[in-house]
């Protein structure tokens, strides 16, 4: 019975998004797909900070740097290779190594929480440090320009394995996006409902305890930290293929923080959280940019992003702290039950 | 301020409609629709204002004068919100839904390699109206900006002439910084000049001690640079409390384009040279003409008028002579109308098309900034587009898709 | 020689900045265990603080030295009372919301003030070094990093707010118990905090112009610098900007401007893995 309720929502939700998978393509218009298929890849990304963050405890000002790390490895593989499942492989790789690398350092170190957070924050700085001034012909990887603060335009889009002809075109890659979301969706609720999983939250929860019960906190905390290194590295190529583009922008302090605010808008410490603040966030900068209201009659001076954000972030931490998905559950659970 | 406020609360109020309602796919019946996305909010903010301004003046232009082929011009706006994953959501929607005839967008190189592919996939024509580091051969787009070939090869041989052979670079650290910077090199090496040292700064580099040290240090006769956005503008300032203003002379490819000039004490900006198709300054007829009506439009409060700004109302008037030689909007026609040659009378002088590249032959001039105000010391008539070795040639190979670079 | 000279000049430089635009972050975080987001936004608001005050005809020397620390440091006090005060103990949402509040500023700015920056030239003219000419404005900047330290140091030392002020931070409980109103101490101290950032972004706007992002460029080195330095505030703050302006400029000056911030960002990373609570979490501590 346990098991029924507490898989339940999942199921729920493994189930709707099959259907919309197969069923908005035939409803919406297209360039409404292109946009969703973009919030679903951003999800992605969020999922990975609130696995890392809400579950196992890891403030990781990082993530964005594996999604970029990946997102850039897939670039370079596919230019050079043509081919796209070896970079796509890469594209998971080669943010997993570096976490792998970082994470040793720090979780084995026992850099404490505040730290952590600086620390992965300076190394996304430095990246982009990095690659930002990569604009000269000299920076080349095989045949690909890094191309410094420009990016990489002009990326192959995913193609179906031993198909170089088919590539993914926008009916496609919305339908991949979402079904990987599913994918890292259902699968983060399976580990996290394994044993690796209860012991992850346990370390969260108390990690002296869980040591001296014998766990130990730093392998796991590593694993965790590399598995989301990956998964933000997944995303990084789902996005360099959906916009056929890539820039060091996404290395930088403000989308850094941007991935942050849509774990906690949606209610850190759930899933399903993450994957709504992130499509209420994306959708409402979205609409911002379409909607340039002021700039053509007062000449300057738009509804900035930055002003809608952050007083939505200020409101939602005094008045919401929790976040939305939590809180609705609430308001739910209250409803349904009659009052004791 | 009652007229703009009124302007303004009507705009608004209609344009929040337009964004509640969903739009239908066609709009009015028998409008052309022309998409655009500029970066009016975010650090671009001062140029893409500037560029709307005049894609609005030029539609307004038209539609007052009857329209194009009997219809009236309608502009779609996207905010690319200085962000280039915007720029490529919008302008999928553009390709995919809002069915417009031309797309007139983007301002940094970035924004543009991200766009153009989707507009070719999409069979959109694109124009971009920006004056750039030069070499994009695509036949789907057209470029009205200034390349250096137009820009560098009459700046930096009077700089040269003027003061002496060693040069000193100060380059943005993006595509256009080192691309323009390679120029400098080759344009150096064709007049006896040599380029003593390059440096190259991120655009957020506000701190320019360290640099202004080694310029002393290496004592070029003049700098050339190509600052670029809010960060780069404190040089200025840095420079001249440095007491440096009088001892090493100063050329810029991108100066005064955001009408900085008027935001600074006249110290800082005198006597930087700078070469344009289009100065406020000049003194034409059309050029009057042109800033009364913008006055007119937009108030005295907006700022000044530069290149960045006018080759968006240039991009729209040669796009309209197009669609009238070709009787029609379709892109194909309208290609093969550019490519057969049209010209347009300007502010800032005569626009020739230049088939093979798809870019566009200016009259330049040359300036030197005096109390503010730009003066003009000489101008060239019909400058070439930069055509990196010859090698773009849109009529011999129309499937050319890509950007030449200048080989040293 | 000449160039030697001008180089210990810069580097002196790079730390007195860096040191200036940490210290108010640095007394938040070391006083009260804030981290405050929103810092880089009280630096912006600083240099707005001076630049509008002389456009519109006020005396440069007192927008920058009084306007701006007076207005930012109560802009402060009613951040605090509105956004921090009832988010205390509350770590990770006290981030978010001045995050969010850092966000909101420069939406603000950008849409009422806009991009249209003001350049202006520093005043005080420029020297002679050798053969090198050197803005007088830098040495002002030296000069008056040299005075706020001072002036912070023996406040909290010897003043008794100071005094009250690191009671609290020490034991707040124990300081109510005393009698002492936190409430206001805490107020009191999240204000001096924003007047000295506020201070810091006026002293700074004359050389880097204000823009509603400029923000961005100094909340990274500032927030690793505090956080570098360790829970001291004053102690914190300048052995971590001695360590990393030093770096910073000295590799910039034998390379690039990029080069010489990533060295800066490693020495950081170095620092924290040697030293994982900062530099006061080893060395001089006990001191203020």
């Amino acid at each position: 019975m346990t098991i029924w309720r507490e898989h339940a929502p999942v199921a729920v939700v493994a189930v709707v998004g099959i259907v919309v998978l197969i069923g908005l393509p035939q409803v919406v218009e297209l360039f409404t797909l292109v946009d969703v298929a973009v919030y679903c890849i951003l999800a992605i990304l969020a999922l990975s900070l609130s696995f890392v963050w809400g579950f196992a405890g890891i403030l990781s000002f990082g993530q964005s740097a594996f999604f970029g790390l990946g997102g850039y490895a897939y670039a370079l593989a596919v230019i050079n290779l043509g081919e796209s499942t070896l970079p796509i492989i890469a594209g998971i790789l080669v943010p997993m190594s570096f976490a792998a690398v970082l994470g040793y350092v720090m979780i084995y170190g026992r850099v404490s929480d505040v730290y952590f957070a600086v620390i992965t924050l300076t190394v996304s700085l430095i990246l982009y440090h990095l690659i930002n001034s990569t604009s000269g012909p000299d920076y080349v990887f095989g045949r690909a320009r890094l191309g410094g603060h420009n990016g990489i335009p002009g990326i192959p889009p995913i193609n179906v394995p031993g198909d170089l002809q088919h590539q993914l075109d926008h009916v496609e890659t919305f339908q991949i996006s979402l079904a990987v979301l599913l994918l890292v969706y259902v699968g983060l609720h399976a580990t996290l409902s394994s044993r690796f999983g209860r012991v992850l939250i346990a370390i969260r929860g108390n990690e002296l305890r869980a040591e001296l019960l014998g766990y130990d906190s730093r392998r796991y905390k590593l694993i965790a930290f590399v598995v989301g290194a990956g998964i933000a590295g997944l995303a990084g190529v789902l996005f360099a293929s959906w916009g056929s583009f890539i820039g060091p922008s996404v290395f930088g302090i403000a989308f850094a923080a941007q991935i942050i605010i849509w774990v906690l808008v949606g209610g850190l410490g759930t899933l399903g959280g993450a994957v709504l603040g992130t499509m209420l966030i994306q959708s409402l900068v979205s609409w911002l940019g379409r909607n340039p209201a002021a700039a053509t009659a007062l000449g300057f001076g738009t509804i900035d992003t930055n002003l809608v954000l952050g007083l939505v972030l200020i409101l939602f931490v005094l008045l919401i702290p929790q976040g939305l998905l939590p809180t609705m559950r609430r308001l739910v659970l209250e409803r349904r039950q009659p009052s004791a | 301020m009652a007229i703009n406020r009124r302007h303004a609360l009507a705009a608004t109020a209609a344009t929040i409609a337009a964004g509640v309602f969903p739009r239908s796919g066609f709009g009015q019946a028998n409008t052309i629709k022309i998409g655009t996305i500029v970066d009016t909010s975010g650090p671009l903010q001062p140029f893409g204002v500037q560029k709307l301004q005049c894609l609005q003046l030029a539609v307004e232009e038209i539609n007052i004068a009857g329209g194009l082929l009997g219809r009236q011009l309608e502009l779609v706006t996207y905010d690319g919100q200085s962000s280039d994953q915007s720029y490529a959501q919008f302008a999928q929607q553009i390709a995919l839904r809002d069915r417009v005839a031309v797309v007139h967008a983007g301002l940094q190189s970035s924004s543009r390699e991200v766009i153009r592919p989707i507009l070719r996939r999409a069979n959109t024509l694109y124009f971009y109206n920006t004056p750039y580091e030069g070499g994009v051969c695509d036949r789907n787009t057209f470029c009205t900006g200034t390349t250096p070939g137009q820009l560098l090869a009459n700046l930096l041989p009077y700089m040269i002439n003027k003061f002496g052979k060693r040069i000193y670079v100060l380059a943005a650290d993006y595509n256009f910084g080192q691309l323009s910077e390679r120029w400098t090199r080759k344009i150096a090496q064709e007049n006896g000049a040599e380029v003593i040292a390059s440096d190259f700064f991120p655009l957020d580099v506000n701190q320019f001690g360290p640099t202004i040290g080694k310029i002393q240090a290496a004592k070029p006769s003049f700098i050339i640079n190509t600052f670029v956005g809010p960060g780069h503008a404190a040089f200025y300032g840095q420079w001249a409390g440095a007491g440096m203003k009088k001892e090493i002379p100063i050329a810029s490819q991108t100066f005064g384009e955001a009408g900085e000039q008027l935001r600074m004490p006249p110290e800082l900006s005198e006597g930087i040279f700078v070469c344009y198709n289009y100065f406020e300054e000049i003194d034409r007829p059309a050029n009057v003409a042109f800033l009364e009506r913008f006055r007119k439009k937009f108030g005295n409060n907006y700022g000044y008028v530069s290149d960045l700004g006018m080759s968006e109302y240039v991009g729209i008037q040669i796009w309209a002579e197009a669609v009238k030689k070709a009787n029609s909007v379709d892109r194909e026609a309208v290609i093969k109308a550019i490519e057969s040659g049209v010209a347009f009378n300007g502010p800032g002088g005569m626009i020739v098309s230049d088939p093979r590249t798809h870019h566009f032959v200016f009259d330049m001039h040359l300036a030197e900034m005096k109390n503010r105000r730009f003066e003009i010391l000489q101008s060239f008539e019909r400058v070439q587009p930069t055509n990196p070795s010859g090698v773009c040639d849109l009529i011999a190979n129309p499937t050319t898709n890509q950007q030449f670079e200048p080989k040293l | 020689m000449d160039y030697a000279a001008y180089f210990f000049i810069q580097v002196v430089y790079a730390i007195a900045s860096l040191a200036l635009i940490s210290v108010g972050l640095a007394v938040i975080y070391g006083m009260m265990r804030v981290i405050n987001f929103a810092h880089g936004e009280f630096l912006m608001l600083g240099g707005y603080a001076v630049i509008l005050p002389v456009q519109a005809g006020f005396n440069l020397w007192i927008s920058m030295l009084i306007i701006a620390p007076l207005s930012v440091g109560l802009f402060g006090i009613v951040v605090e009372r509105l956004i921090i005060r009832p988010l205390y103990g509350r770590v990770i949402d006290t981030v978010l919301a001045t995050w969010g509040l850092s966000l909101l500023l420069i939406g603000l700015t950008s849409a009422t003030l806009g991009y249209y920056q003001e350049g202006s030239k520093p005043p005080l003219g420029s020297l002679a070094i050798g053969a090198y000419r050197e803005s007088g404005y830098t040495f002002f900047v030296i000069g008056i990093t040299f005075a706020v330290m001072t002036a912070l140091y023996l406040g909290l030392k010897r003043t008794r707010f100071g005094l009250l002020a690191r009671g609290t931070m020490q034991n707040p409980a124990m300081a109510a118990g005393l009698g002492v109103n936190t409430g206001r101490i805490y107020a009191a101290t999240f204000g001096l905090g924003a007047a000295l950032s506020g201070l810091a972004g006026a002293v700074l706007a004359p050389i880097s112009g204000v823009v509603p992002v400029i923000g961005a460029t100094y909340i990274a080195k500032a927030f690793i610098t505090v956080i570098s330095g360790g829970a001291t505030a004053l102690a914190g703050t300048m052995s971590a900007a001695v360590v990393l302006g030093t770096v910073n400029q000295a590799v910039t000056f034998m390379t690039t401007p990029v080069v010489g911030e990533v060295a800066l960002l490693v020495a950081a990373i170095i620092l924290l893995r040697l030293l994982p609570s900062g530099i006061t979490g080893r060395l001089f501590r006990g001191s203020v």
